[in-house]
């Protein structure tokens, strides 16, 4: 196992430490540690089923873990509601998007809206509608009348509307197409010169290494392997083992 | 002219209570995913408030004051069983949160009864608004006409408070996905409890604002919840456009309809649902589900497998229990161990199609009573022998189950639900109103079994004989190609109507099936008791038999078993104090709190290694 | 065209004034994977819907095998030989994998409505030898709700082949899936085809697996398809590549 000690980044934005989830009864994550500093893009890699999504719905407190410490900003989130981990400045982006279908795409962001928030980028619906040009034109059509392009971006802009200084995006590439994708990996990366953090989640290595600065791969609920994504890309046994390219 | 005008005016305003007590119900459930059967109880809580109210406050002013105190005061009442229950069981299965909202009701029975008393109250008319004004010669009473406006304001401020504020946003994005509002900032709890107080407020309100036309008493509960689910179904889950439209609808063709055919209202309804349904599903202005979306929150049923052996002796050591206890039981053991059988099958009946089967019967009590009427009808009117009229038990209700099953498994989830509890109203009102056939309230008696049948310990046996081969039947039935896609079915439509499965049919069928079992139950019922009464087709009945599945545990064959014993003997042994409702009513709070999975789910959580329970994750 | 294969001509279908199909033609010979590919709100689940029966198209005519399928329900064009598996698995999760499979064969058989013989007993030599096609064989007994994902894909496969069909619909079959293990449900699904003869008509948003498996590709665009062909043919398309796939593809 590598570490990415070359690497010192100046704050750290989300330490995970040893955490343990469960559904009812079966034991889901074991031990699962992270850590992502301002600016910094981790992905989090492995199959489906590996535990990457319940990792981030352990974060953002949807799924409890039932051991460990969270922190984040300094603070120890691992217990609280999700409405107050959100507010916090945590933004969570879920796989299956969950845009309000009957609301419009404005009130899909209303929803999302939090006061201004010290040291985090300030979204307001000029800069969104700037990022997601889209959107713009579509602001009064429900959100479950719009693509699935439309809708991964839309349930991003939904999340910066809470200006988070940190986001957790689950498998932001799963089921859009080849354009959509490139588009997606502009927006992650115009989101890291802002300053924000992203874990995101990934099956695909490829999409991975274009944005991410570090890996993590899970594997059965473990960690299995970290480094950075160059260490990873150069590691053809760990891609092999894992990732099952 | 004037005539229609007023007549036409007359349905609007008694579309007004209506609207505003399902809107209240359809804004409930929209966030909290919870029917919540309380609902009625508020509605009568308004009134009854409401018209001690008045008492104290005089003047036009001091009414309107009182309608809106009342309201509010309900509307607490509410947020505080919605703290105080309902929040700790949000995570619980869908169903089980169904049970909980049963205690308040009971609790709400007996504090009314109370205080005050079991006579009718008739409200005083309201000051300032007692007279009438004429319409092209037809004098309309000036009430009507505040109560439309009063429907009016409350139909725009509640366009209002949903479309233009940020508050309406949220619950209108909860309606759809509760844990996503949260994990974007917001806080459900809190918004779970102001929509909860904004429900029953609405429900008191139409209590209070109808005290003057019809008063207060202690059936309003149940009378109003089947209007309430029919304008709910007809108008769409969560559109209160469709609430409005669909409350209006009725109530003319009520007003209309009495004109042409007095006898016709109820007929009327059951026509009105009917023909909406055909046309359009989902309701007027409702949306089709997503599918999936009422499904079973938790952990999947595991598969079926035969039972272990150790579960097979215990089987065998209570059915051998069973048998020898005539020679040491007293009869009065006896008549409550019968009961225990019969409701047992009643309940395994329910469990058959809301456990496996995915559908939830709101109503089942039609097919049981129906059951024993079908039994009471043909003995009193053809004297035929109880060898043959027994049989008639099962078939009348199967062929009842036929007609509105046809109806209820077009749609799915709660809105089925509704239906059957919809359904399963028409069919009380028949039998209670029907006098010159059915005896209304005062029933058929004198329904005896044969000779041979005629000692305690005898008809026991018959007793044990259907009722436990009826609940192995419903058991066994479970294992054979049609138990399997009967499940199928409830697993997955989608997967089901892909390979060639008729969804719909095999529901009916099921439903039907179910049907005939809770009929054969009201056939032991009808002989053990020698008699019959429109009680046992009521919304109360129906309630009972789902709370002994729920408390049972809907997941586990065995539930409905141990549920229906449990509150037989319950029931059995404090319907004899003073308060009994209030204590029933607790305890059911209290087991929905300490087992929300239900007894059986409970012990099977705890012991059901011991019996072989296979667990693979 | 061959009359043993799918034929579909001026296909059309309007929700409301809003065209989602839109005067849709081509043919699919036995025994050919062809792949719908197109951005998302293309139509390409219109298409499909229309294919198996849920949706009644405006106008157009869909023949497979010379009959014509508008007009026939789901269960019918299910008679017909016409299977389905979905972009989310859709199985019996209070089922074991064994049983899913039999359920299946349950209805091919007509036994749907039995009260007497035990389900579990029944056509499960068959169920057997239909896990064995898909390597899912010696995990029948588990209950399908504790499945990875991939082997749900396995099973649903299983469970489309309970009827014999000469033509499956898939739509995004390996969405959710890590590459390998995509590769390898493709793989299988051509090995399938070629044994039994079938065809298949799939939707895809990864374009590894459409230019490695599929025969031939249509590409549809707000409800028209736009290009046709071979996979070097349509990888090669100007257009195709400004409005799907990208420079990445190229």
């Amino acid at each position: 196992m590598s570490t990415s000690a070359e690497f010192i980044w100046d704050h750290i934005m989300l330490k995970v430490s040893g955490i343990h989830s469960y559904y009812g009864r079966a034991h889901i994550l074991s031990e699962i540690s992270l850590e992502v500093g301002r600016g910094e893009i981790l992905a989090l890699l492995g199959r489906n089923g590996a535990g990457k999504s319940t990792t981030m719905k352990s974060i953002i407190g949807l799924v409890p873990p039932a051991k460990g410490t969270i922190e984040f900003l300094g603070e120890n989130i691992q217990g609280m509601p999700p409405f107050m981990i959100a507010r916090k400045g945590l933004g969570y982006v879920p796989e299956d998007r969950r845009i309000f279908a009957a609301l419009s795409i404005l009130e899909n962001l209303e929803v999302g809206r939090q006061p201004e928030r010290q040291g985090a980028p300030y979204w307001t619906l000029e800069r969104l509608f700037d990022l997601f040009p889209n959107l713009a034109e579509l602001r009064d059509r429900p959100g479950g009348h719009i693509s699935g392009g439309e809708q991964q971006m839309l349930t991003i802009a939904r999340t910066l509307m809470g200006n988070p200084s940190a986001i957790l995006l689950d498998e932001p590439s799963e089921g859009l197409a080849p354009v959509i994708v490139e588009k997606m990996i502009e927006t992650i990366m115009t989101l890291k010169s802002e300053g924000l953090s992203v874990i995101l989640s990934e099956q695909n290595l490829s999409f991975a290494s274009y944005v991410a600065d570090r890996a993590t791969i899970i594997e059965k609920g473990q960690i299995r392997y970290e480094g950075t994504i160059d260490e990873l890309q150069k590691n053809p046994d760990v891609r092999n083992a894992y990732l099952s390219v | 002219m004037g005539f229609y005008i007023v007549q036409f005016l007359t349905g609007l305003s008694s579309a007004s209570a209506l609207f505003l007590v399902a809107s209240g119900l359809s804004i409930i459930f929209g966030v909290t995913r919870i029917v919540n059967f309380t609902h009625g109880s508020f509605y009568m809580l308004g009134a009854f408030i409401a018209y001690s109210l008045v008492g104290v406050l005089d003047g036009f002013f001091g009414f309107w004051i009182s309608v809106i105190l009342s309201a509010m005061a309900v509307g607490l009442i509410a947020v505080l069983m919605e703290m105080l229950i309902l929040r700790r069981i949000y995570q619980a299965p869908e169903l089980f949160q169904l049970v909980a909202t049963f205690g308040p009701i009971l609790i709400i029975q007996d504090l009314a009864l109370d205080i005050w008393g079991p006579e009718d109250l008739f409200g005083a008319s309201a000051p300032g608004m007692d007279g009438a004004i004429t319409i092209m010669g037809t004098p309309m009473p000036e009430y009507d006409l505040a109560l439309i406006a009063l429907s009016a304001v409350v139909l725009g401020g509640l366009w209002l408070l949903f479309n233009k504020t940020r508050w309406g946003t949220l619950v209108r994005a909860a309606t759809e996905d509760r844990d996503m509002i949260s994990a974007l900032g917001v806080n459900q709890k809190w918004l779970f409890t102001g929509v909860f107080f904004l429900g029953s407020f609405l429900a008191a309100l139409g209590g209070a604002a109808q005290v003057p036309k019809g008063g207060a008493s202690l059936i309003m509960d149940f009378e109003i919840l089947a209007p309430i689910f029919v304008v709910v179904v007809i108008g769409g889950m969560g559109s209160i456009p469709g609430a409005f439209m669909a409350a209006l609808l009725i109530s003319e063709l009520n007003v209309f309809g009495i004109l042409v055919w007095p006898e016709s209202t109820l007929v009327l309804m059951f026509l009105v649902m009917a023909v909406v349904l055909i046309l359009r599903p989902w309701g007027l202005f409702g949306k089709p589900e997503a599918p999936g979306q009422h499904g079973q929150v938790g952990a999947p049923e595991q598969p079926y497998r035969p039972l272990s052996r150790k579960a097979n002796t215990l089987f065998a050591a209570v059915l051998g229990l069973l048998l020898v206890l005539p020679v040491f039981a007293s009869d009065f053991s006896l008549v409550l161990v019968m009961d225990m059988v019969v409701l047992s099958l009643f309940a395994a009946s329910i469990h058959f199609l809301m456990g496996p089967g995915g559908m939830v019967s709101f109503g089942h009590a039609a097919y049981f009573g129906g059951g024993a009427y079908a039994v009471a009808l043909i003995t009193s009117h053809f004297e035929l022998p109880m060898e043959v009229a027994f049989f008639m038990g099962p078939l009348g209700a199967c062929a009842l189950a036929l007609l509105f099953g046809w109806f209820c498994v077009r749609r799915s989830g709660v809105y089925l639900a509704m239906l059957t509890l919809a359904f399963a109203q028409v069919a009380w009102s028949v039998v209670f109103q029907w006098g010159e056939l059915t005896g209304g309230d005062d029933g058929i008696i004198g329904i005896w079994p044969s000779p041979w049948l005629g000692s305690k310990a005898a008809y026991y046996y018959f007793t044990l004989f259907f009722g436990v081969g009826g609940i192995m039947v419903l058991r066994r039935t479970l294992f054979t190609p049609f138990g399997y896609a009967m499940r199928a079915c409830r697993d997955s439509a989608l997967r089901s109507a892909s390979i060639g499965i008729d969804v719909n049919r095999q529901q009916w069928l099921a439903f039907a099936f179910s049907g005939a079992l809770a009929g054969l139950a009201g056939s032991l019922f009808v002989y053990s008791k020698g008699s019959i009464f429109p009680d046992e087709m009521s919304l109360a009945r129906s309630f009972d038999g789902l709370i002994m599945v729920l408390l049972g545990g809907v997941k586990t064959l065995a539930g409905p078993v141990a549920g229906a014993s449990a509150f037989t003997w319950l029931d059995d042994v404090i319907s004899r104090l003073d308060y009994w409702r209030v204590i029933l009513g607790s305890l059911i709070i209290l087991i929905v709190l300490a087992f929300p999975q239900g007894i059986a789910g409970f012990f099977r959580e705890r012991f059901g290694v011991w019996f072989g329970q296979e667990t693979d994750t | 065209m061959t009359d043993m294969g799918l034929a579909v001509r001026s296909l059309e279908k309007s929700f409301g004034g809003v065209i989602a199909v839109n005067n849709l033609n081509f043919d699919l010979p036995v025994g050919q994977l062809l792949a719908l590919i197109g951005p998302n709100g293309a139509g390409k689940s219109t298409s499909f819907n229309i294919l198996n029966g849920q949706l009644k198209p405006t106008s157009g005519t869909v023949k497979f095998k010379g009959v014509e399928l508008v007009g026939l329900s789901p269960k019918e064009i299910w008679r017909h030989g016409v299977g389905r598996t979905f972009q989310i698995t859709a199985t019996y999760a209070s089922m074991t994998v064994c049983e899913n499979v039999q359920m299946a064969l349950l209805s091919y058989h007509r036994r749907l409505y039995s009260l007497l013989p035990i389900a579990a007993r029944l056509y499960r030599e068959e169920a057997l030898a239909l896990l064995e096609h898909v390597g899912m064989v010696d995990q029948e007994n588990r209950p399908c709700s504790v499945l990875a994902y991939g082997d749900l894909k396995r099973v649903e496969l299983a469970v489309a082949l309970a009827n014999n069909p000469t033509l499956l619909l898939m739509d995004e079959p390996t969405a959710g899936m890590a590459p390998k293990e995509r590769i390898e449900l493709m793989a299988l699904t051509n090995k399938i085809v070629n044994e039994r003869g079938i065809s298949v008509l799939f939707t895809e948003h990864d374009m590894d697996v459409v230019f490695t498996h599929a025969d031939r590709i249509i590409v549809l665009d707000r409800g028209t398809l736009v290009a046709e062909g071979t996979p070097e043919e349509v990888r090669n398309d100007e257009h195709v590549r400004r409005i799907y796939l990208g420079s990445h593809h190229a």
